[in-house]
């Protein structure tokens, strides 16, 4: 037996085989082994009673998994729109000539592996880098020849940090160099709380009483749908099947949000909190949280928060002693997936299974994970159920809206002076934010994330809440400099990346979306592609099987309709009959080279 | 009306159904043809293709996949489902290499079939031209990556129907793709020529070895009536008052 | 009245859709009798010598002149309708399109088998057309207004097509005569 074969059973064996924790075992071997090789692939099935091709498919289908050997150390440089306004490219050119690499490669000695991955939740201290586990923040190009004379001498990406963050960042069990940049603090999220008061208070009444609370207080869900929690819960506590399962949904990847890295580092034990009440509420002995893979880092201090809340009674056997009420909380790492923050990717994700959305109905709360009732929320909707049993579903409901009630954490990026994280009450102007962000002269804010729209001065009296400008919480701010179409064409560009390639909308209609912003921006563009473009969105987000697809258009929706001006300059109409998208000199280029000809064609 | 079924409504006809039927499986007994690519009557219902989407009470949604209610209003064949629908065939035209001139399975293809009932003439989206791979290692069966819309009937049948598991997909985006239980060879896997997995494909990526071209022109299963023919010949004759 | 003028032109195509032009049997005298032939293979024109009501293209482009023939009907055409699969979808010849032209040159004129080319070179006359990097369709180089699809499109649907355009009527085809083989 080979050692990889031996070691590779060792893992499996430590899951006890089980094909559910699938997502475990493949972290476990790609961390052991810098890769799941082949052989591997082979030995996982066996050892899980699973086929081959499933466990390829799950390797294959994460962007921090791979078949191949990867260097042992590995950068991923952040290439979201955010990371390149703040100087991303010369960052990344630094990085290539100091290793002598292109992205994508592997430094011949195999030690380092030069990458770019989507947003890793850091627009706030951009232009960031994730290596192998370790944020490194505010990056320049001399700190990117830096860092890898540094990885060259040691290898040891942890040994990077020199200077620690603040907060919990400081901690010994995080020791990382991100800040919390919390900039405004309100009553609900970020707020003194007592460990297991709420829990306390909740345990009181009865589970029933517990949802009358919740519904009492208005909470909707943070993620951006804005469901109902209340309903939700008492959609899983009245469904057949046991046993529940809570699951929260740390897995925001949306471009430009980082609100739940800061709520993690610092308010964790609210969030915990939060979840042993959906517990006790729902009836559910167990909770999962996904925790997306850009964040592993916090994945041993969340553990030891877990082992403390354990050690309290606030978790485990006969929670605060009550017998009958047992709860605990297990953290499923993801791996690179932004669609897994769509609740029932993240459902099959945990199931360790690609993450592919599931078929609705059934519901989650019907039938989710392992076919059980299960309750999806966010992170910061489990700070506010935690608050609103503390504090009382009154105080709660009269924060805010009278339709969206409570506050609501904004991730704010881009050009403005003061990038980071606010706490506002719902039914706040747009222009209040921009004005308290410190936004010179905004000419866009991308609202509710590259899946949101974006809005020019026109809409900047509007509130957030809802019913206007509904938000998941990020907020990316555009001087009057940038471009919307290529702003566009960069969010188009994240969402085929991030597709599943389940349906076929979202996985052809978004990349031939992107292809012809592509066209525009080259300028190949001609009037007919506007309505073109109109008419794909409007399939594509008719059409789609999930929130992934049906939003992923937005950008470009939003853009033609409030920054048309923008596309109509690169959409000329032409009167010869020639289609703007060809381009004989290009088209022959590569012929003319192969026969050494230099001049241009006719 | 029997205590049984519940009554739905298809474009305005009112159609009984048996609860736990799919809306596509309703509308099938019913005689209404609502078209489709990646659902299979003997296989677990999809969703991929979204070609059967229809509007139920004024939302989209899959009509293979989701279950008849009571008094539902669907709509089904309307010029603004029509155009969707027709979008999404381009794009699978578009997406893969389909040569229907030297295609074994044309005249006999599904996603072939849909283009000519919708009367497509051309794509409105640009054609990809994406480097795909072919494998011809088993005796009996090929597979031409070329030509795979994706629609899982081929994983579903060699799961549910074969117990094989010979098929199922790696990566994702437009980077997904059909891959085999085996390290490069389908020769390499339990498949037989007779499984279904290799039958119940709707185009020409899984075929049979040495069965091509058997059907002259003239006589394939679409020369002459479009596909759903033999669903909407089902349709019972108008309910009398 | 002057008769409408037609013309046609093969582009990467193999003149099979031409000849399901000539298909069209014994009712080319009705065609003749209904329009003029301008610049065609059928006639041996060269050049246009007048505006004309529909062009028609067989074949996609794979290179220049392609290109410029192409471009010289849309200018001289009312209609311009791709005619056959390759027209439209780039047919055949677009099955080089999935291999890197370098690859493609190499085969054909240095590393193949049955290759005899003592020189060592591309061809790379002016003469030769220079090769696109792939084929395109038609409607990918110009706008194209009708499309009759078929490898080659049935002899009925060519007629069917250019008597209903003739006579300004809708171009719908029953479905029997759309194909793709």
């Amino acid at each position: 037996m080979s050692d990889l074969e031996r070691g590779v059973r060792e893992i499996c064996r430590s899951f006890r085989g089980d094909r559910t924790r699938m997502m475990d075992i493949v972290q476990a071997v790609q961390a052991r082994y810098g890769c799941v090789s082949s052989e591997a692939l082979n030995v996982i099935a066996a050892e899980t009673d699973t086929h081959r091709v499933e466990v390829e498919g799950i390797v294959s289908f994460y962007t921090f998994l791979s078949a191949q050997p990867k260097g042992r150390v590995v950068i991923r440089l952040c290439d979201d729109i955010v990371d390149e306004m703040c100087g991303m490219r010369p960052v990344a050119q630094a990085f290539s000539e100091a290793l002598g690499i292109p992205f994508g490669g592997t430094t011949p000695d195999g030690a380092i592996t030069l990458e770019y991955t989507a947003c890793i939740g850091l627009s706030d201290q951009a232009p960031a880098a994730i290596i192998n586990d370790v944020p490194v923040t505010y990056l320049s190009s001399d700190k990117a020849r830096e860092i890898v004379a540094e990885l060259r001498r040691h290898g040891d990406p942890r040994r990077l940090v020199h200077r620690l963050g603040d907060g919990n960042n400081a901690h010994p069990l995080v020791r990382s160099m991100v800040h919390n940049s919390i900039r405004r603090k309100g009553p609900v999220v970020f707020a003194p709380f007592e460990n297991g008061a709420a829990l306390r208070k909740a345990m009181a009444m009865s589970p029933a009483e517990v949802i009358r609370d919740i519904k009492t207080s208005r909470l909707r869900g943070r993620g951006g749908a804005g469901f109902p929690t209340g309903m939700k819960w008492e959609f899983v506590r009245a469904a057949e099947g046991e046993p529940k399962y809570v699951i929260c949904n740390a897995d925001e990847g949306e471009p430009g949000t980082f609100k739940d890295r800061v709520i993690l580092t610092e308010y964790a034990d609210l969030v915990f909190e939060g979840m042993t009440i959906a517990g006790y509420a729902m009836g559910a002995a167990e909770g999962i949280l996904y925790l997306r893979g850009e964040y592993a880092y916090l994945r041993v201090f969340l553990e030891h928060l877990l082992a403390e809340r354990r050690r309290q009674g606030l978790l485990g056997k006969s929670v605060l002693g009550r017998a009958g009420f047992d709860f605990d909380i297990r953290i499923q790492m993801g791996a690179g997936a932004y669609v897994c923050g769509e609740e029932t990717s993240l459902i099959s994700s945990c199931e360790g299974r690609r993450g592919d959305p599931k078929n609705r109905p059934p519901f989650p709360a019907q039938r989710g994970y392992l076919d059980r009732p299960t309750a999806v929320n966010n992170v910061e909707t489990f700070c506010c159920v935690a608050r609103i049993l503390d504090q009382g579903p009154g105080w709660f409901a009269q924060i805010g809206s009278r339709a969206s009630t409570g506050t609501k954490l904004f991730s704010v990026s881009g050009d403005c002076a003061s990038p980071g994280v606010y706490e506002y009450p719902f039914g706040v102007t747009l222009r209040e934010v921009l004005t308290e962000v410190g936004a010179e002269a905004p000419a866009a804010v991308q609202i509710g994330g590259p899946s949101g729209q974006m809005v020019g001065p026109a809409d900047f009296d509007r509130t957030i809440c809802f019913d206007d400008l509904a938000t998941g919480g990020s907020m990316i701010v555009f001087g009057p400099d940038r471009d919307p179409v290529y702003i566009a064409k960069r969010f188009l560009e994240f969402f085929a990346h991030e597709s599943c390639g389940y349906c076929t909308p979202c996985r052809v209609g978004t990349w031939l979306m992107k292809k012809k912003l592509d066209a525009l921006l080259e300028g190949r563009g001609e009037a007919a592609d506007l309505p073109y473009l109109e008419d794909l969105g409007r399939t594509i987000k008719f059409t789609s099987r999930c929130g992934l697809g049906q939003t992923a258009p937005n950008p470009v929706l939003s853009t033609l309709k409030n920054f048309r001006t923008a596309y109509e300059k690169r959409a000329p109409a032409r009167t010869d009959g020639h289609r703007a998208a060809f381009d004989l000199q290009a088209a022959t280029a590569e012929a003319r080279a192969l026969i050494g000809e230099t001049t241009a064609i006719y | 009306m029997s205590e049984e079924t519940v009554s739905i409504t298809i474009d305005g006809v009112e159609i009984e159904a048996t609860p736990g039927q799919t809306i596509l499986q309703a509308a099938d007994a019913a005689g209404i043809y609502i078209p489709r690519l990646c659902a299979h009557p003997e296989l677990e219902a999809f969703g991929a293709c979204r070609v059967c989407t229809v509007k139920v009470n004024g939302r989209p949604q899959a009509a293979c996949t989701t279950p008849v209610a009571k008094g539902m209003m669907v709509e089904n064949d309307t010029s603004e489902l029509l155009e969707y629908r027709r979008s999404l065939i381009e794009m699978l035209f578009v997406e893969g290499n389909h040569f229907c001139m030297f295609c074994e399975r044309s005249g006999n293809c599904e996603l072939q079939a849909l283009a000519y009932r919708f009367g497509i003439t051309a794509p409105r989206h640009d054609y990809q031209y994406p480097v795909r791979t072919l494998d011809g290692s088993h005796p009996e069966v090929f597979i031409d990556r070329n030509r795979c819309i994706l629609c899982g009937r081929c994983v579903r049948a060699s799961r549910d129907v074969d117990g094989k598991h010979v098929f199922d997909f790696v990566g994702r985006g437009h980077e997904k793709r059909i891959w085999i239980d085996a390290e490069a060879r389908l020769a390499d896997t339990p498949l037989k020529g007779e499984d279904r997995a290799v039958s119940v494909c709707p185009v020409g990526a899984i075929l049979r070895k040495g069965t091509a071209y058997r059907d002259p022109i003239g006589r394939r299963a679409y020369d002459h009536r479009p596909i759903g023919s033999d669903i909407e010949a089902c349709r019972p004759a108008e309910k009398k008052g | 009245m002057a008769k409408p003028r037609i013309a046609t032109a093969s582009l990467a195509g193999c003149f099979g859709c031409h000849m399901s032009v000539l298909d069209i049997d014994e009712r080319i005298l009705d065609l003749i009798e209904l329009v003029e032939f301008d610049k065609s293979p059928i006639n041996d024109f060269k050049k246009f010598t007048g505006r004309c009501a529909i062009g028609l293209i067989e074949g996609g482009c794979c290179n220049a002149e392609n290109v410029h023939v192409l471009q010289e009907f849309r200018a001289n055409c009312d209609i311009l309708i791709s005619l056959g699969e390759c027209a439209i979808c780039g047919g055949i010849p677009a099955m080089r399109n999935t291999i890197p032209l370098r690859e493609c040159l190499e085969e054909a004129y240095l590393h193949g088998p049955t290759v005899h080319n003592p020189r060592g070179r591309i061809p790379d006359d002016p003469e030769i057309p220079r090769l696109l990097n792939r084929v395109y369709p038609c409607h990918e180089v110009v706008k194209v207004d009708y499309y009759i699809q078929g490898c080659p499109p049935p002899a009925d649907a060519i007629w069917a097509a250019l008597t209903a355009l003739l006579s300004n009527k809708p171009m719908e085809l029953p479905y029997e005569l759309l194909k793709y083989d």
